[in-house]
């Protein structure tokens, strides 16, 4: 009988293209939670997070908000004494995430990643405007209003595009992506 | 003269053309010509590592694959871009079975990953390739006094590569120096601005820019300067709201290390896409004078 693997397991699995030691070299010693800018918004740090997963504790992760606040500044990789890719074990479980379809009820961060991913495979290219919608029915009246007007100031000094941008060899860019995803009307 | 594919990304087709416009009028200043990559494509930010991580390291070797055809070393002006190009292709580089793959894919667009060219980041084109002194020889209006917070954000320098100083880099400084300003130190330099967090966790974001902003302002810079155009946004476009919500005042410009260049070559100021800030930067133009 196959033995199912551990959530730590899961976890390490999904880190194959990061460079880092293994989850378990961890010592505690906190240094990615002194260094991350926003440790204070997540509802575990850095540190704390390592330890849950190497104990396990699979719900508790992946209900917390921690890797959705991490922007990928990779302080915490730089300075990690044990080498442990921090930041790139945030991106492991915001993927895991996405794929197992579970994270906080209020987090953008996985609307937002799944929109600008369709965005690029439609075109070739990113396109603010059509973002928007992924996001901006999450702000209050004031946020939105303020947004509106930074946007707006945005397109009055020729920052914003009014057309959305497409590559031209649009149809083979698509088959490149169908041979690693293959999708509907792919090769 | 050195010639480099040239990578410009998406932002700097609209939200950050004065970076654009400044990247192409400075380096053919100095003497080396950026040729942008035909038919590029999206390097997929951090957004799409979040979703799927081989669709997204093909997605740049797509880009990478087009430079080696073009026979050049790839030059990219985001600190994004920079970061996923130079990352692809050390990683498929190392991993056989990797390339394989995605040359699999790429042959549907006639292309294919060989890992013969180098990536680097525009400003290490200044700071490397042309190289300080050089740069200083062809300054023609030092911007003497001016006092710049080199603000180097996070992945021109992260994660580490080689055998870099990741914790004390000062190109950016000696950068500053070479055209005559005066580089202040601020604790922040190396700090992140919030990136994409701006648009899913805004509390976060806001909190990072405001602290930033503080810093700077206790080091008395002039000007902010910035070489990734998602840093730029974040500092300059949102400082309105900062200051609503936090009650500050600040009116700190922030400018593209490009524009700075740009303006200490003799280079006139819209050609440089100044003119296009929410903070106004005309008084740092003051600074760019003739020495009498």
């Amino acid at each position: 009988m196959v033995t199912k693997p551990t959530f730590s397991q899961e976890v390490a699995n999904l880190l194959h293209a990061s460079h880092g030691e293994p989850l378990d070299t961890c010592i505690q010693c906190g240094t990615c939670s002194g260094t991350c800018p926003v440790a204070d918004f997540m509802d575990y740090t850095p540190r704390r997070l390592i330890g849950m997963i190497n104990a396990d504790m699979k719900e508790e992760v992946m209900e917390s908000n921690t890797f959705w606040y991490c922007a990928s500044c990779f302080h915490c990789t730089v300075r990690c004494p044990s080498k442990i890719d921090i930041a790139g074990l945030m991106y492991a479980l915001k993927r895991y995430s996405i794929w197992k379809h579970q994270y906080a009820e209020d987090a953008v961060g996985p609307v937002f990643s799944e929109t600008f991913v369709k965005s690029i495979l439609r075109s070739g290219r990113s396109y603010e405007p059509v973002l928007a919608p992924s996001y901006i029915f999450s702000y209050g009246v004031r946020e939105f209003l303020n947004e509106a007007h930074t946007a707006t100031n945005l397109m009055l000094k020729g920052r914003l595009p009014v057309l959305p941008p497409r590559i031209k060899r649009l149809e083979n860019f698509k088959k490149v992506a169908n041979r690693i995803i293959p999708m509907e009307g792919g090769k | 003269m050195s010639t480099y594919s040239y990578f410009p990304g998406c932002s700097l087709e609209k939200m950050a053309l004065s970076y654009n416009q400044s990247a192409l009028q400075t380096t053919k200043a100095v003497g080396v010509e950026l040729q942008e990559l035909e038919d590029w494509n999206c390097c997929g930010a951090t957004s799409y590592f979040h979703v799927d991580e081989l669709l997204a390291y093909t997605m740049v070797s797509r880009n990478l694959a087009m430079a080696e055809k073009a026979g050049h070393d790839l030059v990219a002006p985001c600190s994004a871009c920079y970061k996923n190009a130079y990352f692809t292709n050390a990683y498929l580089k190392e991993d056989e079975d990797l390339a394989d793959h995605i040359n699999y894919a790429l042959e549907q667009d006639d292309l294919k990953f060989s890992g013969d060219i180098q990536v680097k980041h525009l400003m290490e084109v200044f700071a490397e390739d042309v190289g300080y002194e050089a740069l200083k020889e062809t300054v023609s209006h030092p911007l003497k006094g001016l006092r710049v917070a080199p603000y180097y954000g996070c992945q021109i320098v992260r994660p580490k590569k080689d055998d870099e100083d990741v914790e004390n880099p000062r190109f950016f400084e000696d950068l500053m120096t070479s055209i005559g300003a005066d580089p202040v130190d601020f604790a922040y330099r190396l700090r992140c601005c919030g990136g994409s967090l701006l648009i899913t966790s805004r509390d976060a974001a806001f909190r990072l820019i405001l602290e930033l902003l503080q810093n700077v302002e206790q080091s008395e810079a002039d000007v902010i300067a910035t070489a990734c155009p998602l840093c730029q946004t974040n500092l300059e476009c949102y400082q309105r709201q900062i200051n609503q919500e936090y009650g500050t005042n600040f009116k700190i410009p922030v400018l593209y290390f490009t524009q700075l260049i740009g303006l200490s070559l003799g280079i006139p100021t819209k050609k440089l896409g100044i003119g296009s800030e929410f903070v106004n930067a005309e008084r740092i133009v003051t600074y760019a004078k003739e020495p009498a």
